[in-house]
């Protein structure tokens, strides 16, 4: 199954099992949904729950606030992540509020979701993350979906909770294939260990899980070691538990991400490490990330702007030979 | 119009249109990337638009390459920057849907739909505020008028009694979602009737864009604050390269195409002006070796080196904050 199959699936099925369930955006009914996330649904459950928006993102969100509130449960799709910025303030200031601010009185099952980061060549306007600024506001629960199996078992779950939830999708995962696993039970909040390993704790999410995959057999070999990769999954809360269980056992960790470093939500990571882990470190953190630049257009200047397979290898065995690992 | 107008507003929609032609053909073979939009089929809109609104500022959005040129940046420079070449207009960072030059005049790249409105709206009070009159000219689509940004800007604009034009290229779609599922009415002048004047055009015929913006033009020149006109077009291709436009159906991409800018251009050029085929043809030829140099301007021109990743981040001593 395709990673956008697995998040129509999740859709889907939490429409069929609670009629309350709407999906709202821009092109998600007729058209299906620009990456197609939300294809043949406007068919199944008709336009009163597959409500195409006109480009307006504050009302896409402050709308599906008013839903939730009024006994629906809204799910919104924006484009990408640079157009959510447009209901930034319907996000943080009503969002993820209006629970705590009502002492408990008003709750808000809803979901936001959106794709984010680069693509290919969509500059400057149409490539930047923003999981560091929505996982800083109280009130938000956060997850990102790297692999198929994720994106289905989160999305169905986040669509059916009480909770207020941002969904971050990568555009480059569409198309990303893998197994939904309908049997083994299912934790939205846990990390997953993508692969095990004793030297070298690597914490990533999204699409960088991949490029830090792609690099990792030749880290191996460079450094005559293995590492451990950690998928983080649910951004806000963190499973400080599963990192800490790995960190302990490799006594380093690299944390890496794609968006730019300055203020980057890696650095929460390693902040983390620092304070609570000070002790079971052999090596000083590290952080790979992308560049403090607007990304650019140019192929090349794109790829030298995000963290790319190669470059987490040298970093990473630069990082290791100055630290003794 | 005189005749060597009315030829030049010809010829550079020709241009347009090969041009994007051969944009299109170039991103198939892999040289462009990104969002490709296309302008075919409003190409008499957005070159007489340009052509009409002779100075001041335009602000526009990402299907702007034909607006570009005809504005009078070099279609060398618009192509190289299509294929992310340093030779481009933006030096390659910008691409497609950004393509600024202010020695034009040209702020012709926001890819945030609406996002330029406001800015629009700053610029022409800059201007007032500095004595120049040449008004400011601001082009969006039918899909940016439901936006917040949008109301508002109508609002800051006309209390100001700002030198602005508000020209929406109505082509009755944002990407796949037809303007009426998302709007009450077809016609989005109607957003802006309380706010100021409002005048509408066959955004097919070339010549009566002209007039409509040249009267446009004069009026915000003239005092009497923001005026909002509209166009009424069609786009043949799809939103973007990435669309495969399936929610027309063939009918009515038929009557679209049937009202075909260029061809009725040159009908203008045959009836009105008395130009003969020969004469047409040559301007065509013109226009076609002129994207073809382009071309291969664009093809043969150098990327930007790496260190230009960290260039003007900031206007002077651009810190590599991280090296
Ligand atoms: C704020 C924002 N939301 C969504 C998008 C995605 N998007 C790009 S173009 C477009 C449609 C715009 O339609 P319209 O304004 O009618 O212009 P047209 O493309 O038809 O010329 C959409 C939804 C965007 N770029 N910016
Ligand atoms: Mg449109």
């Amino acid at each position: 199954m395709l990673y956008r199959e697995a998040l129509n699936k999740a859709i889907d099925e939490a429409m069929a099992v609670d009629e309350t369930v709407v999906v709202l955006g821009e092109d998600v009914g007729l058209y299906g949904g620009s990456y197609r996330v939300t294809e043949g649904l406007i068919a199944r459950y008709g336009e009163k729950r597959l409500i195409d928006t006109p480009i307006a993102e504050l009302s896409i969100v402050g709308n599906a606030v008013g839903m939730a509130m009024g006994g629906l449960r809204p799910v919104a799709e924006i484009m990408t992540a640079n157009f959510a910025l447009l209901a930034f303030d319907q996000i943080i200031n009503h969002m993820a509020k209006y629970r705590y601010m009502s002492a408990g009185k008003i709750t808000l099952p809803m979901v936001v979701r959106f794709p984010q980061g680069v693509s290919r060549q969509l500059a400057a306007q149409h490539s930047e993350s923003y999981e560091q600024m929505l996982s800083a506001v109280p009130g938000l629960i956060v997850f990102a979906a790297g692999d198929v199996n994720y994106a289905y078992h989160a999305l169905k779950y986040a669509i059916l909770s009480d909770d207020p939830i941002v969904f971050i999708e990568h555009e480059l995962l569409y198309n990303k294939k893998g197994e939904v696993d309908l049997n083994a039970e299912f934790d939205p909040f846990k990390a997953r260990i993508v692969k095990e390993g004793k030297d070298v704790t690597i914490v990533s999410y999204l699409k960088m899980v991949d490029d830090v995959m792609a690099a990792v057999p030749e880290i191996e070999k460079q450094l005559g070691k293995s590492c451990e990769v950690i998928d983080l999954c649910s951004l806000n809360p963190i499973d400080f538990k599963t990192l800490e269980s790995s960190l302990k056992k490799t006594g380093s960790i690299v944390v890496v991400e794609e968006d730019h470093k300055m203020g980057s939500y890696g650095a929460q990571i390693i902040s983390w490490a620092a304070e609570e882990m000070f002790y079971s470190l052999d090596a000083a953190p590290l952080r790979i990330s992308g560049a403090d630049v607007p990304i650019p257009y140019n192929r090349r200047l794109e790829l030298a702007s995000i963290p790319t397979p190669d470059s987490i290898t040298e970093q990473i065995v630069s990082w290791a030979g100055n630290n003794g690992i | 119009m005189n005749k060597l107008l009315a030829e030049e507003i010809y010829y550079d929609m020709v241009l347009g249109r090969l041009f994007e032609l051969a944009a299109k053909e170039h991103y198939m073979a892999g040289d462009i990337a990104g969002f490709l939009h296309l302008d075919i089929g409003q190409e008499g809109f957005s070159v007489a638009a340009m052509k009409a609104f002779e100075k001041g500022d335009v602000f526009t959005t990402y299907r702007e390459h034909v607006m570009a040129i005809s504005r009078g940046i070099d279609p060398q420079a618009v192509m190289a920057e299509l294929f992310g070449k340093a030779s481009g207009i933006s030096r390659g960072r910008g691409g497609s849907m950004h393509l600024f030059d202010p020695s034009h005049f040209f702020y012709g790249g926001d890819a945030i739909v609406g996002g330029q409105i406001p800015n629009a709206v700053g610029c022409a009070y800059a201007r007032k505020f500095l004595g120049q009159e040449d008004g400011v000219m601001v082009v969006f689509g039918d899909g940016a008028t439901s936006g917040g940004a949008f109301f508002e800007s109508l609002n800051n604009a006309s209390t100001k009694k700002l030198p602005l034009l508000f020209l929406c290229e109505n082509n009755g779609y944002a990407i796949g979602t037809k303007i009426t599922r998302v709007a009450p009415f077809e016609k989005q002048a109607k957003k802006a009737e309380p706010y100021m004047l409002t005048m509408e055009v066959d955004g097919m015929d070339a010549v009566a864009v002209y007039k409509a913006v040249k009267e446009a033009q004069h009026l915000i020149q003239d005092g009497h604050g923001p005026v909002f006109l509209e166009a009424m077009t069609c786009r043949y291709e799809g939103h973007s390269m990435s669309d495969p436009g399936n929610y027309r159906s063939k009918e009515e991409l038929e009557i679209c195409k049937a009202k075909d800018p260029i061809e009725r251009m040159e009908k203008v050029l045959h009836e009105t002006y008395l130009l003969s085929s020969e004469q047409i043809d040559t301007l065509r030829q013109r226009a076609q070796k002129v994207v073809d140099d382009a071309v291969e301007f664009a093809t043969a021109a150098p990327e930007p080196e790496l260190e230009e990743l960290y260039t003007e981040v900031f206007c002077k001593g651009c810190a590599n904050v991280v090296s």
